[in-house]
């Protein structure tokens, strides 16, 4: 159930934006997240922004993931 | 930073994976419950690479498969009506109610059509002044506070001919239902994203406290789904019971308030049929009094004609995941994605669609 | 001449020969089309190759192309498939009436600079016009002709196990530039349509190696469709692996953001071939010095095993069964 994908806000007119997603560019709605800047990227879900990610936890999620794997291929040498 | 790519990453999984199979030694039952985990799972093929100490289970979390007969009828009928342009989201268009589908009006000469969001829908209000547009409110509190917004938009406009039928659900009372019944015993709940996005992992720490079984909120890339059962797994051979966000980078305890008021500016709670799981209090969402003039409901005069029900279709007891949809005897046989005799099957985030779809059978 | 196309056009009277004489012939003149005669008559030996098709694609005109190109690039692409030579088209058109004149005019040009590029030639049509509502603008049917040379005997009941599958470039390109003009879907994207005549870049490849056993371009249904068709002609199974098929960043952008799977959006100039597993790398080399086949890539084998079937190895390293396309690929919120 919701499909909802990042995307990044290009450029903001009014309460409307536009978006890119891997070269695709659309109109999203900001209305429920009026405060998204240019430069964030959102969860774009059915033409709306209905989140402003957080690209400090995604970054520190993969780093979390990265240690892991390290440790795992440590175990296994 | 490549925000889908990177949560893909299989040397990534391989450390996921690893942790899990080293930590797992209770048998594990965890629920996903929104379909889009469903898909998630199936498609990458995560059962395969799990213990078998791990059992999944898809719960009902796809407001498609949970849309009743009688929701659908509805739909079908106001589609038929003349001057009326029905516009919906791609998901419900194949989706079979009593007699017909939407896709079956379409070919009879109703005037359906598929939008990808209510932006279009207005759009489409706008362009056709002297039809009425009708918006098939389908999902969850993901999607409910967009189709407010449109509400609002409209009414900030004077559009006077978009209206909204609303079969809109919140998950909690629902998931509360299934637990209550007592039909499976779980040890962990994959919590949906996208929802958890906009009502805050907070909204599941009823389920932890009241019911003992672990919470992790779960973004829907392959490293996010491993990396939620990873968190499960931890809990479970802890002895834990607590709500942890895994899909940090989407969801907070507290969610978009902007967004649930929103929907709760434009929308009240009221009670739902939730196909296979009955009438579940306080967990549908109707247009408040002030916004009636949006409502189809109110605005039509229209017979969806006598629910039924297809025989021999279990797709209720398939969604509170009580039967797999290889315990069906249509499965496969009789209902196919060609020829889907229920949701469960026609919803591309359906149990036995995925099933169907994605389950390499020979190789197991 | 009125500027739009009235019934009067197609009911074979002095404005349909007008029509003909004015705007239809003068793009795609040649020798046996100027005849006008009831049927082009050439001469011929060897095996006939023989294929139609019917183009309903809606908007005509799209990103990368229009109804016309489409139209004599499929009918190209599917002699091409089978290793003719193609030569010969007809051309029939069902035109809606009010159709603008000069969207006609356009889409004739279309057509005569693809069969110019394919070198084939339009040698007979027909022109037809209905009442408006019974036809989306404009129909196009085609039929084609061509020789298949001696030894060379592909089908898609031929793929053997051992075979490599060839994928001659990005999937999903052709679908998603459609899929992009249409209304309550719209987005932006500079991605065209791959739209494009291969019996160029199948002639080098025949030249490379005649040990191609089966050939298809995989339109609509896409590839997973295409080779779910193969596997089951063959009696086959066909393995995958998801990292090898190449598709481009703006469909799979497209395609996340609207909840569609690249595997099952069309293409108009692609091919798939499964080719004798000695001979893959070369034939792979020559596609690659293509135009058409600069991103080819062996995306997967033949197997004995569960024949009928098409299995993916994902990118985590799962499996997962490709089925055939249900139906349109919609655009999904769940």
């Amino acid at each position: 159930m919701c499909l909802a994908v990042p995307a990044l806000v290009k450029s903001i007119d009014g309460i409307e934006a536009e978006v890119e997603l891997g070269g695709v560019t659309r109109r999203a709605s900001l209305m429920l997240t009026p405060e998204a800047k240019v430069g964030d990227y959102v969860l774009l879900h059915a033409g709306y922004a209905i989140n402003v990610i957080d690209q400090s936890e995604a970054e520190e999620t993969l780093n979390m993931l990265r240690e892991m794997a390290r440790l795992a291929k440590d175990d296994v040498e | 930073m490549r925000l889908a790519d990177d949560f893909r990453n299989s040397d990534l999984a391989k450390g996921l994976i690893d942790g899990i199979h080293r930590n797992s030694t209770k048998k594990a039952r965890l629920m996903e419950f929104c379909g889009g985990h469903t898909v998630a799972i199936m498609k990458h093929g995560i059962r395969q690479l799990l213990p078998s100490t791990i059992e999944m289970l898809s719960g009902p979390g796809c407001p498609v498969c949970v849309t009743d007969n009688s929701d659908l009828d509805k739909a079908i009928a106001l589609a038929r009506l003349p001057g009326v342009i029905l516009t919906t989201f791609g998901d419900m268009l194949k989706v079979p109610g009593s007699r017909s589908s939407l896709q079956e009006a379409r070919a009879e000469g109703a005037d359906v059509r598929i939008v990808y969001s209510t932006l279009d829908a207005l759009q489409i209000a706008r362009q056709n002044p002297s039809r009425k547009v009708v918006f098939l409110g389908v999902g969850f509190e993901t999607t409910a506070p967009t189709v407010a917004a449109s509400v609002l938009q409209a009414e900030k406009e004077g559009i006077g001919n978009y209206y909204v039928l609303s079969m809109h659900k919140v998950c909690p009372p629902a998931i509360k239902a299934i637990l209550d019944s007592g039909e499976v015993k779980l040890s962990g709940l994959i919590c949906p994203g996208h929802v958890s996005a906009v009502v805050g992992s907070a909204a599941w720490d009823f389920i932890a406290r009241d019911y003992g079984i672990p919470c992790v909120v779960s973004g829907f890339e392959p490293l996010d789904i491993l990396q939620t059962v990873h968190m499960l797994v931890s809990q479970l051979e802890k002895g834990e019971s607590r709500v942890e966000i895994a899909y940090r980078r989407g969801v907070t305890a507290e969610g978009n308030r902007r967004a649930l008021e929103t929907m709760y500016q434009v929308f009240e709670l009221c009670p739902a049929r939730w196909r296979g799981v009955g009438t579940v209090g306080g967990s549908g969402l109707r247009l408040r009094k002030a916004y009636r003039r949006f409502d189809a409901e109110a605005a039509f005069e229209f017979d969806p004609g006598p629910t039924v029900e297809p025989k021999g279709c279990i797709c209720g007891e398939v969604l509170r995941a009580v039967k797999t949809p290889r315990d069906c005897g249509l499965f496969r046989t009789v209902c196919t994605p060609a020829n889907p005799v229920g949701p469960c099957m026609v919803s591309s985030e359906g149990s036995c669609a995925a099933y169907y779809l994605y389950e390499a059978t020979d190789e197991r | 001449m009125s500027d739009r196309i009235l019934l009067a056009h197609g009911s074979g009277g002095r404005l349909a020969h007008e029509l003909i004489e004015k705007v239809l012939l003068k793009p795609l003149s040649n020798p046996l089309l100027d005849r006008l005669d009831d049927s082009a008559v050439v001469p011929f030996s060897g095996r006939l190759a023989f294929t139609t098709d019917s183009y309903v694609v809606n908007p005509i005109f799209f990103p990368g192309g229009d109804i016309g190109k489409l139209a004599v690039c499929g009918t190209v692409n599917d002699l091409s498939m089978m290793g003719a030579t193609p030569l010969y088209l007809s051309l029939a058109f069902i035109i809606e009436e009010g159709l603008p004149l000069d969207e006609l005019e356009r889409v004739l040009v279309s057509v005569q600079a693809a069969a110019r590029e394919a070198q084939v030639q339009i040698v007979t049509g027909d022109t037809k016009v209905v009442n408006k509502g019974s036809a989306d603008r404009l129909f196009v049917n085609t039929a084609g002709v061509g020789v298949v040379p001696e030894g060379i005997d592909i089908s898609g009941s031929s793929a053997k196990p051992g075979d490599k599958v060839i994928l001659s470039g990005t999937i999903g390109d052709h679908g998603i530039a459609v899929l992009s003009q249409r209304e309550g879907i719209g987005f932006s994207t500079r991605l065209e349509s791959d739209c494009a005549p291969l019996n160029g870049l199948v002639a080098e490849m025949l030249a490379a190696s005649k040990r191609i056993h089966a050939m298809r371009d995989p339109t609509r249904g896409g590839l997973a469709t295409t080779l779910n068709e193969i596997a089951s002609q063959s009696k086959v199974g066909i393995r995958i692996e998801e990292e090898k098929v190449p598709v481009r960043e703006e469909v799979r952008g497209a395609c996340e953001m609207l909840g569609i799977d690249p595997l099952y959006v069309a293409n108009e100039g692609k091919l798939v071939a499964l080719v004798h597993s000695e001979d893959a790398n070369a034939i792979l080399e020559t596609m690659r010095h293509h135009r058409y086949g600069k991103n080819a890539a062996i995306i997967g084998e033949v197997r004995p095993d569960h024949p009928g079937r098409v299995v993916m190895k994902t990118t985590l390293g799962a499996s997962r069964i490709v089925d055939m396309l249900v139906g349109d690929p919609l655009p999904r919120i769940c």
